[in-house]
């Protein structure tokens, strides 16, 4: 079996990709991105637990699934709000939107 | 080492080199196609966590939903964007440190803990178990109807912030 620290080494690796991508991107989409690659990232620990320490409850499965609901939640209010400000300020690029800069 | 560890670092260095691309593609579309390539990667680790409900549903949400929504997206925001502009921002290599640093942080953290491993065998019903827990009073039936109400109401925001006025 694989041992549980190269699985959590993995999911770090791929949070800070994520993490990389988020702070370091333009496009707004493109941050999008990166936030769905830290949820993957999280549930592959959350996933990784479950097997390693709890396999016979169901608990990890379940915590993953949530995630999944609440991911979903926020692509589709995330991009919602990308086309708005598409609509009203004709950019996608995060830096170019200072509607709330004094 | 076993098939299973080759395997599990075959998958992995997928995962992780389509989710390099997706972050230094200066192409926003390209970065879309190399995070669907991540998210099979993803549903390929849950197949060898032996978690096959959560690797279909992987499948399900992330390369068919939430990844065509992207790539829907980045089609209908493409004319706004100047293909010359450069990918990343000037904050770059500050988020790169921030990044490795964290990185470096976790890993050292995954690799020093002792985590009290009790691998045992998965039951044959997980599958079964875990449909049973979420419509059960006694397990996660309050969880699994709320997420059905914030899902409702995300979508009647979603509709009503996009909509034309």
């Amino acid at each position: 079996m694989v041992p549980l620290e190269w699985v959590l080494v993995l999911a770090a690796a791929l949070f800070c990709t994520g993490l990389y991508g988020v702070l370091s991107r333009r496009n707004a989409i493109a941050i999008l991105m990166g936030v769905e690659l830290m949820l993957n990232a999280v549930n592959i620990n959350l996933v990784a637990f479950w097997r390693y320490r709890e396999p016979t409850a169901v608990t990890g499965q379940i915590f993953a699934l949530f995630v999944y609901a609440v991911s979903v939640a926020e692509v589709a209010v995330g991009l919602a709000l990308i086309f708005a400000i598409r609509r009203t300020q004709d950019t996608v690029v995060l830096e170019d939107i200072d509607l709330l800069k004094g | 080492m076993t098939l299973q560890q080759i395997l599990f670092i075959l998958v992995g260095a997928i995962t992780l080199g389509a989710a390099l691309m997706v972050v230094t593609r200066r192409n926003v579309f390209h970065a879309a196609l190399f995070l669907i390539l991540s998210f099979f990667g993803v549903a390929g680790l849950y197949v060898l966590l032996e978690a096959p409900f959560l690797a279909a549903m992987q499948l399900f949400i992330y390369v068919g939903g939430i990844a065509i929504l992207i790539v829907f997206a980045i089609m209908l925001t493409r004319e706004v964007m100047n293909p010359a502009a450069p990918g990343a921002n000037r904050q770059w290599g500050s988020a790169l440190l921030v990044a490795v640093a964290l990185c470096g942080v976790l890993g050292w953290m995954a690799l020093n803990h002792d985590w009290k491993v009790t691998p045992g065998p998965v039951s044959a019903d997980s599958m079964a178990n875990l449909g049973k827990a979420l419509v059960d009073p006694q397990g996660f039936v309050l969880p699994f109807e709320v997420t059905a109400v914030l899902l409702l109401i995300t979508f009647i925001g979603a509709v009503t912030i996009a909509r034309e006025r």
